[in-house]
């Protein structure tokens, strides 16, 4: 026992228990200290000082308090929620598929439910707030089980090449079916291309309030979740030797997952990379216990996606580029470091 | 100059010291792909909003009819987007059967494999900001292919290449240049943006003699030097080890032969946009019929690979009449389920 708790630690950054806690805390206070920082940018600079007002003494005559609470809260709580959602969706899906490049964007579940929300608003106009969220959990779904199904056929199972590329046609194909239907409608086009792209521009409380419930329940299910993950993650042989319903874990897991990426993208588009990235920085420090990669996958998933909006947002300001196309010129190089470096065939 | 050989299913031609050995399939199958191609071309000409029926199309391309309109209907309209369609469907089949070739992967593809992105990102951004006329695209996509080939190759060089990380980092590639898109599409003039995602899809709408002129001389070059370098791609394909046991040059063959794919798919997008596994899809049904070596596979190829994206065209131009899809969009909808098949044929591999 001691021996292997030994081991356990030394492949991590953080080595107590206290400190991961405490890691947690600090982490939770830099997600914090970001979101003001980001609610400060913007056309007209807004001090701290005015943020904290507008929060504790709110005073609706004044521009600025109106600003933070209608347009620039909003934004970031919403990109903060999308960023938990997918980073914790993807260490999930790295852990049942023991494969490092899962995510909710290779593995094509982005790309379905983006579709799905799609043909919604080509079908409906402009639909109700909540039918996106629903389109997009059917889309997720139907991709997911697509995607797995076709990449883990055979006896080797779910091997990193076989599901990236499932992944990569099913979004090549299913891509295809959303072009055909922007082009066919000018206005379909006009109304969702920035968020084809994954952005956060112009996310009001209304829409956040749809949709983070299921995010909410998403992500206490990974919490609860997170023990039997990582005896998957250790392989389903030893799970199943330690007594685990393999099936039954990795069902509700599935389910977390479509929670989470479609939540995420009815949200805020398909953005890509933070699934994939974030897992890998957290593993580096906190090691393979679920217990600690989740939560901490949260926080930074949550601060990548601050981060990048912020950076989207100065690059080329006075406009902004789509917080999923930084986070693709972010993630990218990360993806190709892997698949060359990290992983094995 | 031609003999047959009776025991084996081989003809092998001669000339000098050149000889080519071709399998006896190819013949047949050559010959009912051409006729199929004929009956796809006259009824794809003589299809649309303005019917034409099929015998006077005939005759007008003969040069019989002497009906003004017939003649700019077939020759102005139709014609050249068909023979469009034929060209790149070749081009882009070839292209894939020496991918898969080179990397011994049946799953290889120019555009699963990211160079097409590269092409069309090129051909996007000069579109956009350069507006750059179609004679001079085919350099532009054949540039921005050839840097997207070699940053794939050398990235995914650790000590020799091996074509599962041709594919991973070719898709990480594919992500990036995606995105550097999306900024233009995101930025763009909605007319021009959806010109834009009609030109991603892959589309041989309103394309004219120009645009048959400005890639029929690279064809001309680029099939021939496929065609000759049939017998060295079969080597390779055997794996590096046993070429290189047979006296091949085993990178600089490579090298060769990845130039010649990548030149044929970027002529393509030069001209069409991202029609996708067309590169994919006509080389494996290909090799059912003629069998793997490639001095029959690689022409039997172009010539299927031809005649499927002519007919995804009239498929396009059909299903939604009188408005038309991208061919690209019909390709992916055959050619993703095909993909799905090969994923489960090779499931135990």
């Amino acid at each position: 026992m001691r021996s292997k708790t030994k081991r356990e630690s030394s492949s991590r950054l953080i080595q107590s228990r206290a400190l991961l806690s405490l890691g947690l805390i600090i982490g939770s206070v830099l997600l914090l200290l970001c979101l003001g920082w980001s609610i400060t940018l913007g056309a007209a600079d807004i001090s701290l000082q005015t943020i904290w007002e507008s929060l504790f003494a709110f005073d609706d005559s004044l521009f600025q308090h109106l600003v933070i609470q209608t347009v620039r809260l909003p934004r970031v709580v919403t990109g903060a929620m999308v960023g938990a959602s997918l980073a914790v969706a993807g260490a999930i899906m790295q852990g049942l598929t023991r494969n490092p490049l899962a995510s909710p964007a290779i593995l094509g579940i982005n790309a379905g439910a983006a579709f799905a929300v799609v043909l919604t608003v080509f079908i409906l106009g402009s639909p109700p707030l909540s039918v996106y969220s629903i389109a997009a959990f059917i889309g997720a779904g139907i991709a997911s089980v697509i995607v797995y199904g076709l990449g883990s056929m055979g006896r080797g199972g779910a091997t990193p090449l076989r599901l990236t590329l499932a992944g990569a046609v099913f979004t090549t194909f299913v891509g295809s079916f959303t072009t055909a239907l922007l082009i066919t409608s000018q206005d379909t086009l006009d109304q969702i291309r920035f968020w084809t792209v994954g952005s956060l521009a112009g996310r009001d409380w209304a829409l956040f309030i749809q949709t983070a419930p299921y995010l909410l329940i998403g992500l206490v299910g990974a919490l609860l979740l997170a023990r039997q993950i990582t005896t998957i993650s250790l392989g389903e042989d030893i799970a199943t030797g330690l007594g685990q319903n393999v099936v039954v874990v990795k069902g509700l897991a599935a389910i977390v997952v479509v929670l989470l990426a479609g939540g995420s993208v009815s949200l805020a588009g398909p953005i890509g990379f933070v699934g994939l990235v974030a897992p890998h920085m957290v593993r580096f420090m906190v090691g393979q216990d679920y217990r600690w990669i989740l939560p901490y996958c949260a926080l930074v998933g949550a601060i990548l996606v601050i981060i990048g909006d912020m950076m989207a947002r100065i690059i080329i300001r006075p406009q902004e580029l789509p917080v999923g196309v930084m986070m693709a010129l972010i993630g990218a190089p990360f993806f190709i470091y892997l698949a060359r470096w990290k992983v094995d065939r | 100059m031609s003999s047959t050989n009776a025991k084996h299913n081989w003809w092998i031609l001669r000339i000098g010291r050149f000889s080519y050995k071709l399998d006896k399939r190819v013949l047949p199958v050559f010959l009912v792909l051409l006729v199929l191609g004929i009956v796809i071309l006259v009824t794809s000409v003589s299809y649309g909003a303005y019917d034409i029926t099929p015998i006077e199309v005939i005759n007008t391309i003969l040069g019989l009819e002497t009906n003004e309109r017939f003649q700019l209907v077939v020759w102005q309209f139709r014609l050249p987007r068909i023979l469009i369609s034929f060209i790149i469907g070749g081009a882009l089949s070839v292209s894939g059967a020496i991918l898969q070739g080179i990397t011994r992967n049946p799953l290889a593809d120019p555009g699963i494999l990211g160079v097409t992105s590269g092409a069309s990102f090129a051909a996007v951004a000069s579109i956009v900001w350069f507006q750059t006329p179609a004679t001079y695209l085919p350099f532009v996509t054949f540039a921005g292919a050839s840097i997207m080939a070699a940053l794939i190759y050398l990235l995914a060089w650790k000590g020799g290449s091996s074509s599962f990380r041709l594919i991973l980092v070719g898709i990480g590639l594919a992500a990036i240049t995606g995105a550097v898109t999306n900024i233009m599409i995101v930025f763009g003039d909605i007319q021009q943006v959806q010109q834009a995602y009609v030109w991603l899809a892959g589309s041989v709408y309103g394309r004219d003699w120009g645009h048959v002129r400005s890639i029929t001389p690279w064809l001309l070059i680029l099939l021939p030097m496929a065609i000759l370098q049939a017998r060295q791609l079969n080597t390779l394909s055997l794996g590096d080890d046993t070429a290189k046991g047979l006296g091949v040059n085993v990178e600089w063959q490579r090298g060769l032969l990845l130039l010649i794919s990548v030149a044929l798919a970027s002529i393509s997008v030069a001209v069409s946009g991202t029609v996708g596994f067309v590169g994919l899809v006509a080389p494996h049904i290909t090799r059912r019929l003629v069998g793997p070596a490639h001095e029959g596979l690689i022409p039997a190829s172009a010539l299927l690979g031809g005649v499927l994206v002519m007919f995804a065209d009239l498929v396009s131009r059909f299903v939604i009449a009188p408005s038309e899809l991208p061919v690209g969009i019909v390709t992916a909808m055959i050619g993703a389920p095909y993909f799905a098949y090969l994923l489960y044929k090779t499931r135990n591999q």
